[in-house]
């Protein structure tokens, strides 16, 4: 995996902290959104936005990747786009 | 011997009666329809047919009986959990698996061998105390039991591993055992074949039919279905089913790797499993060692497997046994669980009409097999939920009625 600021590091050095999503504001939501919010995920396999942390320099970043064959499409910092 | 073999090269046709029929048609509609021939499909079918004459099924695999999640895992059967709900369900599994082999007149090699999950620190003692009092409280043979305990019933072992992490004690589990996974599948399908139940290998689900709320059908690869009620119990291809409906679930898929050492003569009778090593290991009867370790750390729809993990699966295993230094590994493969949040399954009814979920089974789900079969047959077939079942509903998210079942695969979590 490379990591947008340490280049390319063992698999094993990262990670994943699952799909970048838009946080709701909790107390504008029903109890019902937010649990879906909470708890629910999208598991069909597909090409998915996800945040990444390279733990040796807990750089936090966010990688494209392929959830069916495990090909990671590029990485890249935060860049304020969270949706 | 050779003779018998012969047969087999000279006979035009498959010359031993199989294990269920070959059924070249789908029919235009069935009263039920269960996603899914493996363990728990099956055994769905079986129960439907025997226990409610519920015959007009089909069960439709998309590839062959038994080759997911029920021929992959390290087929460890035992009811030692944290939780009442996790411990009344798992109990009567095991009851069930007992009387399996007459049930079905074919041999599971079911074998009760007694299960012990060590403890490495003082936090995990109290936990497993804290195991072993809620199964005793229910009936079930749990105990605490000290080092001293665990090398009597296991004299190769290294109680030090290796200086690093020094075995305290253990949670003991006499009823733990193991099974043949292949034949629980095998006599499922054959039972359930035998009273008239559909089996159709290759045979993929690509979309259901959901009018005004009520599932009406299912269309695959060889034509479309009329059906009243489907069951879903594919595992780690669930959300792509969800999918279909429109539900939406918790599930994560992560794959779980497994395994097989080249046989050697007998020596480990107990099941071994090390949650802070992250191992767990038994010995079949051919003289395999089996072993499996924790979850891959992140989402992939794949069973593919890797260095990483057979490297680190064999150290942890050194740290137990030192002496298995020279002991080769024949075989490595990998399974994809349907994790949840909370450890529990995702059973019984769902807001759609004649949709039924078996799911969310992750890494434990083979010994739930009988259960599971009885429980969603009973569901399916009354639209009602089962009393063993009813915490474990899909809704239970959006109410915010978490099971939290930690004790459910003992490594990794």
């Amino acid at each position: 995996m490379v990591c947008p600021v340490n280049g390319a590091r063992p698999v094993s050095e990262f990670v994943c902290w699952g799909e970048v999503r838009l946080m709701l504001d909790p107390n504008a939501v029903n109890d019902a959104t937010w649990a879906d919010y909470v708890f629910n995920r999208n598991s069909v396999p597909d090409i998915k936005r996800e945040w990444w942390c390279h733990t040796p320099s807990n750089t936090w970043f966010i990688a494209e990747r392929n959830t069916q064959t495990d090909e990671i499409l590029q990485t890249y910092l935060y860049n304020g786009d969270a949706a | 011997m050779p003779f018998r073999l012969l047969r087999f090269a000279l006979s035009g046709k498959y010359p031993e009666p199989r294990m269920f029929r070959d059924r070249n048609r789908l029919k235009s509609s069935y009263d039920a329809v269960i996603v899914g021939g493996g363990g728990h499909g099956l055994a769905a079918a079986y129960y439907l047919a025997r226990d409610y004459g519920m015959t007009n099924v089909a069960v439709l695999e998309k590839s062959y009986i038994g080759g997911g999640n029920t021929g992959r895992n390290t087929t460890i059967i035992r009811s030692n959990y944290l939780t009442a709900e996790g411990v009344k369900f798992y109990d009567q599994s095991v009851r069930l698996w007992q009387d399996l082999s007459q049930d079905f007149d074919l041999n599971l090699f079911y074998s009760t061998r007694g299960h012990f999950t060590l403890a490495h620190t003082d936090s995990a003692v109290r936990t497993m105390r804290w195991r072993a009092e809620v199964n005793k409280h229910y009936g079930i043979h749990s105990e605490l039991v000290d080092a001293d305990g665990v090398k009597q019933a296991c004299p190769q072992i290294d109680l030090s591993c290796g200086g690093h992490a020094p075995i305290l004690a253990a949670l003991y589990h006499a009823p733990g055992s193991i099974a043949r996974h292949d034949a629980v599948a095998w006599g499922y399908g054959r039972g359930a074949d035998q009273q008239g139940v559909e089996i159709h290998q290759q045979t993929e689900v690509l979309g259901i039919t959901v009018k005004a709320g009520r599932v009406t059908g299912v269309e695959t690869n060889r034509g479309e279905i009329a059906t009243p009620r489907v069951l879903c119990a594919v595992a780690g291809f669930t959300p792509r089913i969800l999918q279909m409906v429109g539900l939406r679930s918790p599930l994560s898929i992560h794959p779980l790797q497994a395994m097989v050492s080249e046989p050697m003569k007998p020596w480990l009778d107990p099941i071994i499993v090390s949650g802070s090593l992250h191992v767990y290991v038994s010995q079949t009867a051919r003289g395999e060692l089996v072993m499996g370790a924790s979850l891959d750390p992140y989402e992939l729809h794949s069973t593919r497997s890797t260095l990483e993990f057979a490297e680190g699966l064999a150290s942890h295993l050194l740290d137990l046994f030192p002496f298995l230094s020279h002991v080769n590994v024949v075989r490595q493969w990998a399974g994809m669980t349907d994790m949840t949040p909370d450890f529990a399954p995702i059973m019984g009814k769902t807001s759609i009409d004649g949709f039924y979920l078996d799911a969310g089974w992750g890494t434990w789900g083979f010994k739930a097999t009988p259960v599971c079969g009885k429980t969603m047959a009973y569901t399916v077939a009354n639209d009602r939920n089962h009393e063993l079942i009813q915490d474990f509903s899909l809704s239970r998210f959006a109410n915010y009625r978490l099971v939290g079942e930690k004790g459910a695969a003992s490594v990794g979590h």
